[in-house]
């Protein structure tokens, strides 16, 4: 599942976030966007999820992006859980909205929160997790879902060191082969866990400096 | 020991009040025209022991209920449209707004004039009560929701009206309970209101009969009533409120 990003646009002349801006993610690739804070990272996201308008183009398998849909699937960096269910039905959701039968959404949501090592808290509510938990439960909607792309926006940038750690550890084993385009301020991750890692600029005369560093695998 | 204290407070104004009827004071106020409690104590429980006192109280119950209900139904309901879709928005708020600031009580003429029976003029002027509270709170709750469930949800391929049902209404509910608590409080007033100028049955009626017969200790009763079924109605809101809550931070929650 490959994604193209073709002369993306978003907003209108100065004031524009993103300008002419292009990139693709080979099928299984990781690909870190990394920039400072307003550069537009967040925006390339929410506009490859289809949630606001641009111009440009936008393509999926060469499909056109044309709203919001299940391929593509948006990790946030906080709060994205809904606050009235629990991290069991958090992880449903995907699979209640694609009409899985009751009983089996129930067993592939265990198997996700296992995956993620959440096994035993399918039934508190996201205020009685804590933030790398509630990340984890994301994460295991995130694959519920079995998305084509997954965007992920500075999804540990609310953790500590400690717990960031052990989020990228998590993140490169379970979303391995997944095309996935992340996006971060922070260097060290973006280096750390992307197979290609792109540069944001702040300015819009900066468009794209692909500076490919050779991500190093363990 | 804070029992005590509240339990004791309450005894004190009971004792007071037994005191300053019992001798008939006069000091500018006129208790030797009041009841005592003693005598509002036997009132009661001669009225609790018949059966006209549970037929007014069933009357007026099943009043507010069904007025109550209509108003929660359709009070979220159009808050909800309202607040999302402009356009209903435009059509709907023009006229809505006009009629809101009138006391629902103020209606009661043109719900005597509109309804073939006195009963229906009742519940119409309690739905009316209830109504405009809710939908003011949904509108506002709906626009006060957090747009990032939305999105969380439509990247999941929800389609409109699965946003409707998954996120705006629980994410509303908190907010929506609060409507529903003021709402159920002033259809009380307006309940009994109605029922003293038109009803036939119902603890505001039979309040103001007895009234009119003379008959002080009467009054009292229905008034105590009054107060009970208020508390016990929104105590159901408050409590069935917290249940479906209890998802808020804690700091949220009284």
């Amino acid at each position: 599942m490959s994604l193209s990003v073709r002369s993306l646009t978003v907003g209108y002349g100065r004031s524009a976030v993103l300008s002419e801006f292009s990139l693709s993610v080979a099928s299984g690739e990781f690909v870190v966007v990394a920039g400072p804070s307003g550069c537009g990272k967040s925006t390339l996201l929410r506009a490859v999820a289809g949630l606001i308008p641009f111009s440009g183009a936008i393509s999926v398998d060469g499909v056109a992006v044309r709203g919001p849909s299940r391929d593509r699937a948006l990790v946030f960096q906080d709060d994205g859980l809904l606050p009235w269910r629990t991290a069991l039905r958090n992880v449903e959701l995907p699979l209640a909205l694609q009409g899985v039968p009751r009983s089996e959404r129930r067993s592939r949501a265990l198997s996700w929160l296992d995956r993620v090592g959440l096994a035993g808290v399918e039934g508190y509510l996201p205020r009685e997790l804590s933030g790398g938990m509630r990340q984890r439960v994301q994460l295991a909607r995130t694959l519920a879902q079995q998305p084509s792309v997954v965007l992920m926006d500075e999804p540990f940038g609310a953790l500590d060191a400690q717990t960031r750690s052990s989020m990228q550890e998590l993140v490169t084993e379970v979303l391995a082969g997944t095309t996935t385009l992340f996006v971060t301020h922070d260097v060290d991750e973006a280096v750390l866990l992307g197979d290609r890692v792109v540069v944001l600029g702040a300015g819009e005369v900066e468009r794209q400096r692909d500076a490919i560093l050779a991500a190093v695998k363990a | 020991m804070r029992w005590a204290l509240r339990i004791g407070s309450v005894a004190v104004v009971l004792l007071l009040w037994q005191v300053l009827t019992a001798t008939d004071t006069r000091m500018w106020l006129r208790f030797d025209q009041l009841p005592t409690v003693v005598e509002v104590a036997q009132r009661f429980a001669v009225q609790v022991g018949g059966a006209e006192y549970y037929h007014d109280l069933g009357n007026s119950l099943a009043r507010i209920m069904t007025g109550f209900l209509l108003a929660a139904v359709l009070g979220i309901a159009f808050g909800v449209l309202i607040a999302r879709f402009p356009l209903l928005g435009d059509l709907l708020r023009p006229p809505l707004e006009v009629v809101r600031p009138i006391p629902a009580i103020a209606l009661v003429p043109i719900a005597i004039l509109l309804f073939p029976t006195d009963e229906q003029g009742i519940v119409f002027i309690t739905f009316i009560a209830a109504f405009f509270p809710i939908l003011v709170s949904t509108r506002h709750a709906v626009r006060a929701l957090p747009t990032i469930w939305e999105d969380a949800v439509r990247t999941m391929g929800a389609s409109r009206v699965q946003v409707l049902f998954r996120v705006v209404l629980p994410g509303t509910l908190p907010g929506v309970f609060g409507g529903l608590s003021v709402g159920m409080g002033v259809a009380w007033i307006c309940v009994i209101s109605a029922e003293m100028i038109s009803g036939q049955f119902g603890v505001g009626y039979r309040t103001w009969q007895a009234y009119t017969v003379v008959d002080y200790p009467g009054v009292i009763v229905g008034m105590v009533t009054i107060g009970l079924l208020g508390y016990l109605t929104s105590a159901a809101v408050e409590l069935l409120g917290r249940r479906v809550t209890r998802w808020l931070p804690r700091e949220a929650l009284r």
